[in-house]
């Protein structure tokens, strides 16, 4: 069987399984289509949050992306799980005791202003929106890819299946898919990963491997890594990082970002009881926790696979790394998986000193360059590997069989549509629940608020899939803008709401107002406005940065804004009125939440 | 009902402090032993490399784990000892 026709019955097979769940799990009422019914068991959520949090990013990126930054880009890893931490404890128990369908929901109530709910549905539009369209685009390249469609059918036929378990489904649908999604895209990650821990190691789990022994050459895996890297002057993997406070800021920005996300938010609305909602969480974070600790051995492994690739002399022990590193494989010689990437663009080779190598070094480093580079003869870095390939590839690098390179095919569209699925949900909800039924025609009868989720939830489908067609400047700015929103905007107006009975509506409102505000302005300084490109008023380097403060990092000062500007205006005005501060009370203390309800 | 009152104070305020205690924990690991203390914990040496290193690519995450159960752990028997449970 060809390879194309196992990536074909690993992806149809998962499809049918999707459009299997569709048709059982149809949504029968406002409370299915919100909140699945609201009596989603702790672990059947935890696993449906899993999938609905890890996005393409996390399944095909995040590895590449530790793998080329090492240390410094361990921010992800913690930044991604962490947020979790504070959900549990500061958002999600309240959030479900409360017990309403959408996140602009509770803002709107609790600080008894339609103001607050129209901003908070308009910083949720912004970040999902951005979010979504990297899941139709990941969607699109993973096809065309394995499936060899045009990326454009891809994103298509993966708006065409979302359409179906979504519009009927509702959160119903989406949860029970999230779950098969979820049990894709953990074995497709994890089966090559063990491969490759054996491979390299002898230690079947890729987590423990990663801090054991390389068999080839004796030593310590990361240690071979590092001595490997430096040898041609590219950075230390486990190297240090200078610049502390912009990677403790842009952690932070990462855990609160995740905290305030509304599509992640709402899936803790479906579980029965509000301990459910604690548990559920700390279920989620361990689904979650099988791929983010797999996901670092995957990039030092892969990545030292891929050095040893191109420089065989550095594979085993070796007595010299400086005359190891200069002998780079004749490009004649490159593996077949090589030659298969290069096809799709994402591995190029640019032969500058016409020797017939590959030679893959770091020609940023100025000191390399001038001195074992020169004496080599090198004129400069040939080889340009896209961060991507690193999962992508492994099955093929680590020679695996043809079905685990369908499982990778169906992993990544899985990772895809199951985040897609739950934004386009948060999106939905909130215009037919707080636009159409809250802020504009209260008296809508459930039948017609029904259809107006279905139809907005179409509406979004086809704005995804227009903008993945046609992906805006902002498109690539998921990290920038919804997390930054999230952190300085939704998260702290949220966690203000249950901790303070004080805060009111003008302390709310100004508050979210300002840390949205100085987030995106201090986004657009660097990245331009609207991220149209030329337009940025400095140039995006550290050393124009205030303080050393990136604007990916930015959402945390945000918020530390919104708090500050919050408590200043809600002391200077009156007090929320009593039923409000009874509200406050009210969620703080699980006895007496009903299941989700609708009034 | 004073009573009532008083007694979701006491339960809140034993929230509040459970919650303070598990975030310093929280920001501890990931702050402080993943980034900021790092060059202290550099002597101790794991598998080829520093504890700060393992902390911020695994240990981190496994703290995070054991923290979220050992909260929702603790408020189960806070719900059940203060009658406010479901």
């Amino acid at each position: 069987m060809s390879q194309f026709a196992i990536n074909l019955l690993f992806v149809g097979a998962s499809f049918a399984l999707y459009i299997g769940i569709a048709i059982w799990a149809r949504a029968g009422s406002t409370k299915d289509f919100y909140v699945a019914g609201g009596g989603v068991h702790p672990i059947t959520n935890g696993m449906a949050t899993a999938a609905d949090w890890m996005s393409a990013a996390s399944f095909i990126s995040m590895a590449g992306l530790i793998a080329s930054g090492g240390y410094a880009n361990s921010t992800y890893l913690m930044g991604w799980t962490g947020g979790f931490v504070i959900l549990a404890m500061l958002l999600a128990p309240y959030l479900r005791k409360f017990g309403k369908f959408t996140v602009p929901d509770f803002i709107g109530e609790r600080f008894y202003s339609r103001t607050a709910r129209v901003v908070a549905v308009i910083c949720l539009i912004i970040a999902s929106v951005t979010y979504v369209i990297g899941q139709m685009t990941g969607a699109g390249v993973a096809f065309s890819r394995f499936l060899e469609v045009p990326s454009t059918w891809g994103i298509w036929i993966a708006a065409a299946i979302v359409f179906l378990y979504a519009v009927f489904g509702g959160m119903k649908g989406i949860t029970y898919t999230q779950v098969a999604q979820y049990i894709v895209l953990i074995v497709a990650y994890t089966i090559p990963a063990v491969f490759i821990a054996m491979q390299l190691t002898g230690n079947p789990i890729p987590m423990f491997g990663m801090f054991s022994t390389h068999s080839e050459s004796g030593v310590p895996l990361l240690q071979k890594l590092d001595d490997v890297v430096v040898a041609l002057g590219f950075q230390d993997y486990t190297a240090d990082v200078d610049n502390k406070l912009n990677m403790v800021l842009f952690t932070l920005s990462l855990m609160i970002g995740t905290a305030g996300l509304p599509h992640v938010i709402i899936r803790f609305f479906t579980v029965p009881k509000v301990a459910d909602a604690r548990w559920s969480a700390g279920w989620a974070l361990v689904f979650i926790a099988l791929l983010y600790l797999t996901a670092p051995a995957v990039a030092s492994m892969a990545r030292l696979n891929l050095m040893t690739t191109v420089y065989p002399e550095m594979t085993g022990q070796v007595e010299d790394y400086e005359t190891a590193a200069a002998e780079p494989i004749l490009y004649e010689d490159r593996p077949d998986w090589f030659r298969t990437w290069e096809d799709t663009g994402l591995i190029t080779f640019n032969d500058l000193n016409n020797d017939g190598r590959i030679q893959f070094y770091d020609d940023t480093n100025t000191e390399f360059n001038e001195t074992i580079a020169a004496d080599r003869g090198w004129a400069g870095n040939e080889l340009s590997v896209n961060n991507d390939i690193l999962v992508l590839a492994n099955p093929e690098i680590a020679n695996l069989p043809g079905w685990v390179i369908g499982l990778i095919a169906a992993g990544g569209i899985a990772a895809a549509l199951s985040t897609a699925a739950g934004l386009l949900l948060a999106i939905s909800s909130a215009i037919s629940h707080d636009l159409i039924k809250n802020t504009i025609n209260p008296n809508i009868s459930e039948k017609s608020e029904m259809l107006a989720a279905r139809i907005s939830m179409g509406g979004a489908i086809l704005l995804a899939t227009y903008l993945g067609l046609n992906p805006p400047g902002f498109a690539a700015q998921t990290v920038a803008l919804a997390f930054g929103i999230a952190a300085a905007s939704l998260f702290p107006v949220l966690m203000m709401g249950i901790f303070s009975t004080r805060m009111n509506s003008a302390g709310a409102i100004c508050g979210m107002l300002a840390g949205l505000t100085a987030t995106l302005l201090y986004i657009f300084t660097y990245l331009g406005w609207f991220f149209i490109p030329g337009t940025n008023m400095l140039p995006n380097t550290p050393d124009n940065w205030f303080i050393g403060i990136s604007p990916l990092s930015f959402g945390a000062v945000g918020a530390l804004i919104n708090f500050a500007v919050a408590f200043t205006v809600s002391s200077m005005t009156a007090a929320p009125p009593k039923e409000i501060q009874e509200l406050v009370e009210s969620v703080r203390y699980p006895k007496g939440a009903g299941a989700a309800v609708d009034h | 009902m004073a009573d009532d009152k008083s007694n979701a104070a006491e339960y809140w305020k034993a929230n509040v402090r459970l919650i303070f205690g598990c975030l310093i924990v929280w920001a501890f690991v990931s702050y402080g032993c993943a980034i900021l203390f790092r060059p202290l914990l550099a002597s101790i040496s794991v598998g080829g490399t520093d504890l700060g290193f393992w902390f911020a690519q695994q240990g981190s995450i496994l703290t995070f784990i054991g923290l979220i159960f050992f909260y929702a752990w603790r408020m189960n028997q806070l719900d059940k000892k203060f009658g406010l449970g479901e």
